[in-house]
């Protein structure tokens, strides 16, 4: 275990490090401590790293992550792990707006509640909240799941594609083509296994399941209004 | 675009540390906000009878002591006052009126920050660290405070358009964001007599609550009607005599943090600026709703 | 007798009207025809390219060329340098640029993958760049452009560290000049089964985009993106912010505060691979006042030359780009003119225009996906008619034209290096020119709007 203290090294510092490590590098275990809300703590990683941050990180915390396990003992601020391409990323308290925003694989759990615009233009990441999320969540959301174990703010799902997102508790308002949908065997054993993935004890019964209309697909002008 | 702090005491035995805390909250976020700086800080009630006035005059000679003198032996009564920087925190044993016509008529040239029982307005162009230095923030105390760094978008860097601007007695504005409807809306202020000196978008929304309040509403009632009447982008903090209130609007993207232990709540633009405030890594830590008014009042 | 009932001819006959039937200024065939479509189809026209309408431009300037009280270069022997040096505010690896002409950024699915890999080709061989777009870096791209910038949008689509590592610039995209406060666009027939994997889209759909990037927004937080950027690429690539142009003063002032090595000016002119005429025509302002609008900004936080200015929307030749650099630009960025360079609206194929409603000289119907040429299309038998090869010999011919069309130019003012042209080098033909480029009307000493400074 490398211990790294990032008020004193500084962020650019420990990246370059963490970039720097060789594709089969042995350091695989790292613990970050102060990161007092630092931005851009574990940018841009691509080695099969297990990393704990101790503390509140800032913005874009694991942006962009390929293969690293990254763990944030506190809350994140907007944009945690925005872009992951694969890897997981886990907040144990709150995240703030955009989390895991365009994201294009890889999980991202988050513990509390993530703010607005969680899995915004999400593209194949699943993203799984023990909490609730705030307004315009899985905004224009591609594809990829969103596991909501709490409540979905206002406008939740507007303007989706294929993603799929699944809500424990109450959605105060559907965005644009967003719809509930059944919710056959295999999205509740899809469901489970993805609440596994994220370690939490949850029951998948009482999930309901929102998705695509498909009515925005092609201009049309009896659709205009809801564009 | 910009970095916007509050921070309010719940335990007075922290008032002597309010000045260095918000001081390093101002700096954490001088990156987002590199042109000016500005806070305002509530300390020292004035004597009854007694009004504050925090006046700025960029030229650092200027005669603040004839200012004082002349002021008082024209009025007929006492005035003194404490030098911080290009700005004098002015107290003066007479109604407001009394003080804003003498200034007006006498010295037209000073430009008038702030006015009310306890708040302290300083604001100026610069690096946030240095005008925070200028002012001798750190040894301030007080109960409460607000304060702002700038990146300015569509108005000039001068100290006139730093925040926080002040919308009417102990009260005061700070934003994060960019109005866009604000010109029209300075324009039908401005019939209805509120006095613009810049074409500061922030300014707009100070004059618009100064005039809502000046009709009878509660400044909750004059939140809420501006959420609807304002538009753009905005994380709105807006100080009182007794506290503070936080307002986003019904989009909002920009960033708003909240912290609140048993001893402080603190705002800021990002966390950042609030990590370092004792018992933060235990405060309870969440973001205001959208179009919803969060305020905190001295009992 | 009674009056004839028959309407007589009240202005002489031209070619569009033998008739001579009376023209109605408000009302003229073309916008009736838009009114009628309109209440036909019930939703906006959409089209590619960028603003049609006679616009002020560069054309309404010109040089000042030595006589008696300045004196011209020799060409061939006396040089007049062209290269240019971008990012060096904060990047580990500034780009070094033979000639001040970049190829803009246009997504692979607007364009195909031979319009791409011919103009990545052509780029090389001049010692210039070309830019990936709304859409992500193909890998025929990558291989045929050697320098590369990578473009960093509100949608997101195919955005990928390791494509954005292997580039060597990277170029936040806050809007461009064909829709300044608009987002991309492809239509359903274009978003082929290779664009819709790319884009993580279903299959011929028509996408909608984002208009907003979806993790910043405003110029404090794209500071910080900024940085973030910065590290997942380890401080190496210069990092440009492209704005299509409308609140220029504040808007290159705010680039800079972000911290950004570079600033993309797109003009009104620029052009799109599809969106809403209203949008293209009405929205953002011309090149001509947006690049002196840019350099003013720069000089006024002493930025000029330390934070370059690429400009784009409309250049053609060599002498807008000696225009633009007189007024302050580092560079230019070409995005309709390589097209055309390419082929786009070449006399081939008429049959083709024709049945798009159209013909060579008039065509913008890059959004149908049915370009004539092969250029703006994704069906294999259309792009079978571009050629990469001789597509990219085609373009950089161009690029050589306009480069030596440029040095004439600058060595008739005297210049060895084409960074030296200044404002002073200019005069205007008309008054909105000379207002907006802040250059005297020729003959006189009057600039408009300088007068009560």
């Amino acid at each position: 275990m490398i211990e790294v203290d990032v008020e004193s090294l500084g962020v650019r510092a420990l990246n370059e490090r963490l970039h720097r490590l060789p594709r089969d590098t042995n350091e695989r275990l790292w613990k970050i401590t102060n990161p007092k809300g630092a931005h851009a703590l574990a940018a841009g990683l691509d080695r099969p790293l297990s990393i704990e941050i101790e503390g509140h990180v800032g913005y874009y915390c694991g942006g962009m992550n390929k293969q690293a396990e990254i763990t944030i003992n506190g809350h994140a601020g907007p944009g945690l792990a925005e872009n992951i391409m694969s890897g997981v990323v886990r907040v144990k308290g709150n995240a703030s707006q955009s989390a895991a925003a365009s994201g294009r694989g890889g999980l991202v759990v988050i513990g509390g509640d993530a703010s607005s615009r969680c899995g915004i233009s999400m593209k194949g990441v699943d993203i799984v909240v023990g909490g609730s999320v705030g307004h315009m969540s899985a905004f224009m959301a591609q594809a990829g799941h969103l596991v909501v174990c709490g409540n979905a703010g206002a406008h939740l799902g507007d303007s989706i594609y294929e993603a799929v997102i699944y809500v424990g508790g109450e959605v105060e308002s559907l965005g644009s083509d967003c719809i509930e949908k059944p919710m056959t065997d295999e999205h509740r054993s899809k469901l489970e296994q993805l609440l596994a993935s994220a370690g939490l004890r949850v029951q998948a019964a009482r999930f309901r399941r929102f998705g695509s209309a498909r009515r925005l697909y092609n201009f049309k002008v009896d659709h205009a209004a809801q564009y | 675009m910009c970095g916007i702090v509050g921070l309010f005491l719940k335990n007075s035995a922290l008032e002597s540390s309010l000045g260095r805390h918000l001081s390093a909250m101002l700096s954490a976020l001088s990156d987002r906000g590199p042109d000016s700086a500005g806070f305002a800080i509530y300390r020292n009630p004035a004597p009854r009878g007694s009004i504050k006035v925090t006046l700025f005059h960029p030229d650092p000679d200027f005669g603040w002591d004839r200012l004082m003198r002349e002021m008082s032996e024209e009025i007929g009564t006492k005035v003194r006052g404490e030098a911080r920087g290009s700005h004098l925190l002015l107290t003066a044993a007479m109604p407001v009126e009394t003080a804003r016509h003498w200034l007006a008529h006498h010295r037209p040239e000073v430009r008038i920050m702030g006015v009310g029982d306890c708040i302290e307005l300083y604001k100026e162009k610069g690096n946030p660290k240095e005008v925070v230095r200028r002012f001798g923030l750190e040894e301030l105390a007080g109960s409460h405070a607000l304060g702002h760094t700038r990146m300015a978008t569509e108005s000039a860097v001068t100290t006139q358009h730093s925040h926080p601007f002040s919308t009417g007695l102990d009260l005061c504005l700070v934003h994060n964001g960019s109005l866009s409807n604000h010109n029209r809306m300075r324009r039908w202020l401005s019939r209805h007599g509120i006095e613009f000196q810049t074409d500061n978008d922030t300014e707009v929304a100070a004059g618009y609550f100064t005039h809502l309040l000046g009709e009878g509403a509660t400044l909750e009632e004059a939140l809420k009607s501006g959420i609807s009447d304002l538009d753009g982008f905005y994380t709105f903090a807006i100080g009182t005599k007794d506290g503070f209130a936080v307002v986003r609007d019904p989009i909002a993207c920009k960033p708003a943090v909240l912290a609140e232990t048993d001893d402080w709540v603190a705002m800021a633009s990002e966390y950042r600026a609030i990590a370092h405030l004792p018992g933060a890594d235990q405060s309870r830590i969440w973001e205001p709703s959208p179009a919803t008014v969060y305020s905190w009042q001295k009992h | 007798m009674p009056r004839s009932t028959k309407a007589k001819p009240t202005a002489p006959a031209t070619a569009a009207n033998p008739a001579g039937h009376r023209e109605h200024a408000s009302f003229p065939p073309v916008v009736i025809a838009e009114i009628q479509r309109a209440a036909r189809e019930g939703i906006y026209d959409i089209r590619g390219l960028g603003a049609k309408r006679r616009l002020p431009s560069f054309d309404d300037l010109i040089f000042l060329g030595a006589s008696i009280s300045r004196y011209p270069l020799e060409g061939y022997r006396e040089k007049c340098a062209t290269n240019v040096t971008i990012g060096a505010r904060f990047a580990k690896k500034p780009i070094e640029l033979k000639i001040p002409i970049t190829i803009a950024g246009m997504s692979f699915g607007s364009l195909s993958a031979n319009a791409k890999e011919a103009l990545g080709r052509a780029a090389s061989e001049m010692g210039t760049s070309t830019t990936t777009g709304d859409g992500g870096m193909t890998q025929e791209e990558r291989r045929a452009s050697k320098i590369l910038v990578y473009q960093v949008l509100p949608s997101r689509y195919g955005h990928d560290p390791d494509h954005m590592r292997s580039c060597e610039a990277i170029e936040v995209v806050v809007g461009q000049g064909a829709k300044p406060g608009g987002g991309g666009m492809l239509l359903g027939l274009k978003v082929t089964e290779r664009v819709a994997g790319m884009r993580t889209l279903p299959v011929g759909i028509d996408q909608r985009s984002a208009c907003r990037h979806p993790d910043w927004t405003g110029p404090d937080d794209l500071e910080i993106k900024i940085a973030e950027l910065r590290e997942v690429t380890d401080w190496e690539k210069p990092i440009y912010v492209k704005v299509g142009a409308t609140r220029v003063k504040y808007d290159v002032a705010l680039a800079v505060k972000a911290g950004a090595d570079a600033v993309v000016v797109d003009g009104m002119q620029g052009g799109t691979g599809a969106t809403q005429d209203v949008f293209i025509e009405h929205v953002g302002i011309p090149t001509l006042p947006a690049v002196r609008q840019a350099a003013e900004a720069l000089q006024e936080l002493d930025m000029h030359r330390k934070v370059q200015l690429i400009v784009s929307g409309g250049i053609r030749n060599g002498a807008d780009v000696a225009k633009a650099l007189a007024l302050g630009a580092d560079a230019v960025s070409i995005g309709t003119a390589a097209l055309m360079a390419l082929n786009c609206n070449a006399p081939l194929f008429l049959e083709d225009y024709a049945k798009l409603g159209t013909a060579p000289g008039y065509c913008h119907h890059c959004q149908t996906g049915r370009c004539p040429v092969g250029v703006t299309t994704q069906d294999p038998e259309l792009e079978a008619r571009l050629d990469p090869e001789l597509a990219a010999h085609r373009v950089r011919n161009y690029l050589a034209t306009m480069v030596l069309e440029a040095q004439t130019l600058a060595r008739a003012c005297g210049k060895s290096h084409l960074h030296n042209l200044e404002p002073e080098d200019l005069a205007a033909l008309t008054i909105e020119a000379a207002a907006m480029a802040k250059v005297p009307l020729a003959g006189t000493d009057w600039i408009p709007g300088r007068g009560g400074e």
